[in-house]
């Protein structure tokens, strides 16, 4: 029982969650970055399955319709592709998919790179050292490349696509986390835990994973956008996602076919991924600027080196 | 120092070799390359040809044994598609993309290292915020569609470059810009970061009472000891130059290492793909030694450590 007392407990967080939500109405651009990512993440939910049928909707005389015309209803106002099938329509049940490779990459990954980077960084010895030796080989490999050759051997399909993000990013956490855990073992709270007789698996969870969350939080914030990117490049290349799945980078793929004869098939699908990864970017770098020092400064240390390992 | 470089190296080589082991068996899980070079109706004793000739017909333990003490002396064997060693076929290839990964990291430290001074040097000014704003920006635009509107706007509305291929000078602008369009935004955000810290130093701040200039503080002075966390970035961020290769090789044609690569996973060229993934895996960790070493030169005391 003495040992629950030092651990950090909820009572202080709600009050910190209600100061950081003040200080976000304060700042314009972080607030606006989260209306805007509300916003699409609402139109991607609520539209998607009543426009699914829509999207689908191929109207040959309505083939390269061009944009800004509302004469056929607002779903033509970004014009028609190839098929004729209405543009804005098919960005809103791409944002879907998009929002949910992303939203369910940052999950996976952040979770299972959390949770073996604080064992890897508690424990240390052999477990330590597999386990940052299989981070190195995660960062060694283009990861490009890697995603490539693994997706040409899976079918393309939306958990497919989740699953090799999650793995090349994995490192991230694994490393954020680790560094973390190195440091805060040797505090003394743990040190009174591990002395009170608490078991390894009550320490990680009680005493670390506290004071680890927040700083992997704001990662995973970073991670939104460049996972969003990177899903895109690689359905762009051809073996992310294929019909009927489709995503923004599926639509500049098959907008490319037609670039010099409808750029809107092709800028409209990038503009959508530009604007949701710029709006991502902003929030997150404000929660850094507004984040706790000491967070902002375990990461700068460790975040960086890592950060060349994306897709 | 040579201590610490030769862990190093070890263990990098340790990965590589791990890699190499993961990339051997997820090559030959995409399928037989026979059913790709030979036609449909092909019978069984020419696909064993094929198999026997191109050493496909072994079992896979002994295929890989093949392999590692081929991989020992350096070589990986024959291109299927190129009728070529692979290792000639990657090496022929790597020039390429180093001139531009070079090209393009130079371009990229002179363009982020004086806008990440000067938003540093008036931190919260309007200036701060219009080049934090423009690193976060270059660092969300998707660059395969960055390329595409690259092309749609300079080459065919107003046909100053050209789309693909690799001839004169006008041909490296799209490609060199479509690969430093990441880096740029992640390196400024860093020198900001790590000029803020150095110029809030005890020192900086005693030679600015002294009556030294800002401008030349910071470029003299602080960019120095700002270095190492801009050379951890440009070194990572210089590996990861091979990932815009790839998007570029896709947009522009443009010959090198992402070319050589995306076709031989499209051709299940396993050769090429082992010792493409084998050659960068190496110019990975030379550029990881040579990031140690300018460290070194860049900070005296690690070399104590």
């Amino acid at each position: 029982m003495a040992a629950r007392t030092l651990s950090l407990t909820p009572p202080r967080r709600r009050l910190a969650a209600d100061s950081r939500l003040a200080l976000l109405l304060r700042s314009p651009v972080a607030l606006l970055s989260a209306l805007v990512l509300i916003f699409l993440l609402l139109v991607a939910i609520i539209g998607a399955p009543l426009l699914q049928d829509l999207a689908n909707t191929q109207n040959l005389r309505l083939r390269f319709f061009r944009p800004f015309s509302l004469e056929r209803g607002w779903a033509y106002v970004l014009g028609a592709d190839a098929l004729g099938r209405p543009m804005l329509a098919q960005l809103i049940v791409g944002a879907r998919t998009s929002f949910l490779v992303a939203g369910a990459t940052v999950a996976l990954a952040a979770t299972i790179g959390t949770t073996l980077g604080m064992v890897s960084g508690y424990i240390g010895g052999v477990v330590d050292a597999a386990l940052m030796r299989i981070s190195d080989i995660i960062v060694t490999v283009p990861s490009l490349l890697l995603a490539l050759s693994v997706l040409f051997v899976l079918e393309p399909s939306i958990l497919n696509l989740i699953l090799v993000l999650a793995v090349a990013r994995l490192p991230i956490y694994l490393r954020v986390s680790r560094a973390q855990t190195l440091e805060i073992r040797e505090r003394v709270f743990v040190e009174a835990s591990r002395a009170l007789g608490k078991g390894t698996s009550s320490i990680l969870w009680r005493d670390i994973r506290p004071l680890v969350v927040p700083t992997v939080m704001t990662v995973a914030m970073l991670e939104i956008a460049s996972v969003m990117l990177a899903a895109a490049g690689l359905s762009f290349l051809g073996v992310g996602l294929q019909r009927p799945d489709v995503d923004w980078g599926t639509i500049v793929s098959e907008g490319r076919e037609y670039l010099t004869r409808a750029w809107w098939a092709t800028v409209f699908p990038g503009l959508a991924i530009l604007v949701t990864a710029l709006a991502a970017n902003l929030l997150s770098n404000w929660m850094r600027a507004s984040g706790d020092p000491l967070q902002a400064a375990a990461m700068g240390v460790t975040a960086s080196r890592e950060e060349a390992a994306r897709p | 120092m040579l201590k610490f470089l030769s862990v190093r190296l070890t263990t990098s080589l340790i990965a590589l070799t791990g890699v190499m082991v993961i990339v051997f068996f997820l090559a030959r899980l995409t399928g037989s390359p026979a059913s790709l070079y030979l036609p449909v109706d092909a019978t069984d004793a020419m696909v064993e040809a094929f198999n026997r000739q191109n050493g496909l017909d072994k079992p896979l333990v002994s295929q890989f044994v093949d392999f590692v003490a081929n991989a020992l002396r350096l070589d990986f064997g024959q291109s299927i598609a190129q009728q070529r060693p692979a290792a000639t076929a990657v090496l022929s290839a790597m020039p390429q993309t180093i001139l531009l990964a070079a090209i393009a990291m130079g371009l990229t430290l002179l363009l982020a290292i004086p806008l990440g001074t000067f938003a540093a040097l008036s931190p919260n000014s309007t200036l701060d915020r219009g080049i934090t704003l423009f690193s976060l920006f270059t660092a969300s635009i998707p660059d395969f569609w960055f390329a595409l509107v690259c092309v749609l706007v300079f080459s065919v509305s107003l046909g100053l470059l050209p789309t693909s291929g690799q001839g004169g000078l006008s041909s490296w602008v799209l490609p060199v810009a479509t690969v430093m369009l990441h880096p740029v935004g992640v390196i400024t955000q860093v020198v900001r970061g790590a000029m803020l810290e150095t110029l809030n130093a005890g020192y900086v701040q005693n030679a600015r009472a002294r009556g030294y200039s800002w401008r030349r503080l910071a470029f003299r002075h602080a960019l120095r000891n700002a270095a190492l966390p801009i050379i951890t970035v440009a070194g990572d961020r210089a590996g990861g130059m091979v990932n815009g290769a790839v998007i570029v090789s896709a947009v522009f044609a443009w010959p090198g290492i992402g070319k050589v690569l995306v076709d031989a996973v499209y051709n299940r060229d396993f050769a090429v793909i082992q010792a493409g993934v084998f050659v960068v895996g190496i110019a990975v960790i030379l550029l990881n030694i040579l990031v140690d070493l300018v460290y070194a030169a860049a900070d005296p005391r690690i070399r104590v450590s």
